[in-house]
């Protein structure tokens, strides 16, 4: 059975790291590429038998589990070690792999001159392999462990450069902030655990609708709990502070691990735990704001930066944010869309900055880039392919997801999402164009003692493959056509929702508890899609990126003197370049508090209380003991009046 | 007639005693002890014990007092080497605590001994504590004690020359 | 008058006398001999009160008792001065105070 050999997917990157890990100084660079990206090929290779299998399955069959063991049970709680391969974990499969094996072969040339580059790649391959756990575990403990693995070795990756200051500090922040995502993920496991007394994916979510009332507390408790967690490892407000310094890494980690994978592992989680969502209107108004909020604030932030990652960086976060606004609305298909053209542009994004960076010799300030289309024309191609793909311009892949997010924020949500998706959109446009014209066009500010050059292949064929895919990615989702809605189709078995089944159940147990059921007939209206209200939208989308494109143009083409007139006049430039504050805000509410009452738990309890008492038994101890000493006099005669003593007393208890 | 003997005995064992006890040079506490002892073998003598009476003569009093005398002979102690009793606070102490131990003790004594009956003494033979009657005991019913006591004898003065000797050799 | 004996307890009276003048002797004292003749004292008393028991009981077994007490007594008095002998060629004093090495 071709579906047998899934546990051998992230298996085979988790070989390549021990392997690179321990022998990797003694067998040579080369050695040490092969073996990364020749484990990220074989996943890859094993995710298509997969599938084969996968559509072999006889027909109703949507699902197929694989348990491998047991992992522990105590009581009524059992944990199995398990993989569960459905269209969902499909899709996030190929994108894990193939992408991810895209940015190996990319990463072989840019780390090229680095010392420690099995170290890199030792950390690259476990990362894999703990994201293909995160999306093809069958329950949350499993998901938790990948999860977890994630942001190890996001943490690892990020302080690669570890003798710098700046990037452990990096790294310590992704680490912590994440940190407090996962303790509201690990509380939303055990009250998941409490309700239904299991963890299974198959089983809480067949089991919801039953035990789980429609916009009861309990839905809503477990589903903002969960969605925290997503906040913290998809940088959404209000746990995004991480992201932009996590740049300090290498670029082949931004591009994976900071765009294409880990922090869609929130976007992921919330589409699995779709059932739960539904349940709970409260918490998808919730995610759909801080949605649309973060893509806006985020994209007014990256119009400011001056650092070519930075602006990418708030991209990524601005980007998620469209991604939980779908989820919001309940498009998860547009949500997952959007996921996997994301990762292409963006990847191709990140490793075509990474190529400028190493063609400029390691310069990574806009103001002093400038002209380079000439010097290095692959990199520019791709670039601006990627560009017009976020930018939304059809027929690139960019469009078609994004349009499909903002058609659904409109018809399933309401005017105010569609208005923060549109102006997201138009930021975006308008300050991913910015990018290009600073680098690429005008006079070049380049350094002049520096000779900027082409990449090599290694680095610029994996930019023609992404490119390539960000152009054709939306042959997933055209629409406007019947019948040709492929991703839409194949997540189906995944998203199915009877919301009316589901209403059912609600009434039935909020009667039992003595409870009125309120009037939900207005959900269960049908939704028809209505082509020209589509048609009308694409439109508009299209045009406002091309207003966006217009204004960069603009701003820094025609008269780059515009930029400079519009500082002058301080429009708050001062809140939006610093980043709203938000960094120096986090420091002074939490990060300052909890410092003062660590220092202050050291010098009280630790110094004073727990060394004072384990001392001071001892002292107690040894004044005891010199008490006792006195009776060793030496003194002959005290013994013998002891011993007479003694006898006497004996003789009187006797008698 | 046994009362006119045993009382005045027996004040002079006392006497003697406490005059080993308090007194200044050893040579006198020595003497005072071989006197003390003689007055005892009359008191045994007082009790039909007239084989352990000599027996005292001859062992304590003739050899233990005569090893004791070349002891201090031969260290040359001589009067008032130590004082017998001076008053320091640590002999203080020690005073009154022995002091009020014996009182307590003697009490206690007379207490249990003359709320006792003991006014019937059982009849004796004529040869009680002749030397034929303390032989015949001692080599039948107590020859293993007799036995373990020379070799106590033996293990005295074998440990008695090792360690006086000197490291000469 | 004269034909009246001496009551046991008497001659157990003399031998708790005795004894306790020998404790007396053994705490108050610090010349090493004199606190061996004060044992002396305290092993005379026994003997005395063995003997007194057997007189009154028709007993031989407390004379044979004495007779070991003495073989004992010589044994230790003997080991008991080469001891002395020993030590006084370390320190030579035969004070009791001054050998109060054993203590911490």
């Amino acid at each position: 059975m071709l579906l047998k050999l899934a546990c051998l997917i992230p298996l085979y990157p988790l070989i390549g790291s021990i392997i690179n890990g321990f022998f990797g100084l003694k067998i040579g660079k080369n050695a040490v590429g092969l073996i990364a990206c020749g484990s990220m090929a074989l996943s890859f290779l094993t995710s298509v038998l997969v599938y084969v299998g996968f559509l072999m399955l006889p027909e109703g069959q949507h699902v197929f589990e694989q348990v491998v063991w047991t992992w522990f049970g105590a009581g009524d709680f059992s944990v199995d070690f398990g993989f569960q391969i459905d269209p969902l974990t499909l899709v996030m499969m190929f994108v894990v792999t193939g992408v991810g094996f895209i940015i190996h072969v990319y990463a072989i040339g840019y780390m090229h001159e680095e010392f420690s580059y099995y170290r890199f790649f030792a950390y690259f391959n476990l990362f894999a392999s703990a994201m293909l756990l995160l999306v093809m575990g069958n329950n949350f403990l499993l998901m938790f462990i990948g999860w977890e693995g994630v942001g190890c070795c996001s943490y690892f990756l990020i302080g690669y450069y570890f003798e710098k200051k700046s990037a452990c500090d990096a790294g310590t922040k992704a680490f912590i902030v994440n940190r407090v995502g996962d303790f509201a993920f690990l509380l939303a496991v055990m009250y998941i655990f409490n309700i239904f007394g299991t963890i299974d994916f198959t089983d809480v979510m067949h089991a919801a609708p039953e035990k789980l009332i429609y916009g009861g507390e309990i839905v809503t408790i477990i589903t903002m709990l969960l969605f925290v967690g997503a906040t913290g490892k998809s940088a959404q407000i209000p746990l995004y502070t991480w992201l932009p310094d996590a740049m300090e890494g290498p670029t082949p980690v931004s591009a994976l691990i900071h765009a294409a994978t880990m922090v869609t592992a929130g976007v992921y989680m919330v589409v699995r735990c779709n059932v739960l969502f539904n349940l709970s209107p409260l918490t998808m108004t919730v995610v759909a704001f801080i949605g649309g909020g973060t893509a806006i604030m985020a994209a007014t932030i990256g119009m400011t930066q001056f650092d070519i990652k930075r602006v990418l960086a708030y991209s990524t976060v601005s980007q998620i944010g469209y991604m939980f606004l779908a989820c919001g609305v309940g498009a998860y298909t547009a949500a997952i869309f959007h996921l996997v053209t994301h990762a292409f542009f963006k990847a191709c994004l990140f490793l075509g900055s990474g190529s400028v960076i190493h063609g400029i010799h390691g310069e990574q300030d806009m103001r002093k880039m400038g002209g380079l289309k000439s010097h290095m024309p692959v990199t520019y191609w791709t670039f601006l392919v990627s560009t017009l793909a976020i930018a939304g311009i059809p027929p690139l892949s960019g469009f078609f997801s994004k349009d499909e997010v903002l058609y659904h924020s409109l018809m399933d949500g309401n005017i105010i999402f569609w208005g923060m998706g549109i102006s997201a959109a138009l930021l975006t446009a308008f300050y991913m164009f910015r990018l290009v014209f600073m680098t690429f066009h005008g006079e070049s500010r380049v350094d002049p003692s520096v000779h900027p050059h082409e990449s090599p292949k290694v680095m610029t064929m994996p930019l023609v493959v992404l490119a390539g895919l960000a152009t054709v990615g939306g042959i997933l989702g055209i629409p406007l056509i019947h019948g040709w809605h492929i991703l839409h189709n194949w997540l189906e078995p995944v998203l199915h929702f009877d919301l009316a089944s589901a209403l059912q159940h609600s009434e039935h147990m909020l009667h039992e508890a003595g409870r009125h059921a309120p009037s939900w007939a207005h959900l269960l209206e049908p939704k028809e899609h209505n082509l020209w209200i589509e048609s009308l939208l694409m439109l508009f989308s299209a045009a406002v990126a091309l207003t966006g494109i217009f204004a960069a143009y603009m701003f820094y083409i025609k008269r780059p003197d515009l930029p400079d007139k519009f500082t002058e006049k301080q429009w708050g430039l001062d809140l939006v370049q610093n980043k709203y504050y938000v960094d120096e805000l986090y420091d002074d509410a939490f990060v300052q508090p909890t410092i003062e009452g660590s220092k202050l738990l050291w010098k009280e309890c630790d110094a004073k209380g727990i060394d004072g008492a384990v001392n001071g038994t001892a002292k107690t101890i040894g004044w005891f003991s010199r008490q006792a000493q006195s009776f060793q006099s030496g003194f002959v005669r005290n013994y013998a009046l002891f011993i007479v003593v003694g006898f006497i007393s004996l003789l009187l208890v006797m008698f | 007639m046994e009362l006119l003997i045993f009382y005045p005995l027996a004040g002079f064992c006392v006497a003697l005693a406490l005059g080993v006890v308090f007194n200044n040079s050893p040579v006198g506490s020595a003497i005072s002890l071989i006197g003390m002892m003689l007055g005892l073998a009359g008191i045994f003598v007082l009790q039909q014990a007239h084989f352990i009476a000599i027996l005292q003569v001859i062992i304590y009093a003739g050899a233990i007092m005569v090893l004791f005398m070349f002891v201090i002979m031969l260290l040359n102690l001589k009067k008032g080497d130590d004082m017998g009793w001076v008053a320091r606070e640590k002999n203080l102490l020690l005073s009154v605590l022995t002091g009020f131990l014996a009182i307590g003790i003697l009490y206690k004594i007379s207490d249990i001994l003359f709320s006792a009956k003991m006014d019937a003494p059982a009849t004796l033979p004529d040869s009680f504590g002749t030397v034929a009657n303390i032989g015949e005991t001692l080599f039948t019913d107590f020859v293993l004690p007799f036995e373990v006591a020379s070799i106590l004898l033996l293990a005295a003065m074998v440990g008695a020359v090792v360690l006086a000797k000197s490291k000469l050799d | 008058m004269l034909e009246d004996t001496v009551p046991l307890s008497h001659y157990l009276m003399l031998s708790a006398t005795l004894f306790v003048i020998g404790i007396v002797g053994v705490l108050i004292r610090r010349n090493v001999i004199v606190v061996f003749m004060s044992i002396e004292i305290m092993l005379n008393a026994v003997n005395i009160s063995l003997i007194s028991f057997d007189h009154y009981m028709n007993l031989s077994s407390g004379q044979i008792f004495s007779f070991m007490v003495m073989c004992v007594a010589a044994a230790e008095v003997s080991v008991g001065l080469a001891i002395i002998i020993a030590l006084h060629r370390n320190k030579p004093t035969v004070n009791l105070d001054e050998f109060n090495l054993l203590k911490w």
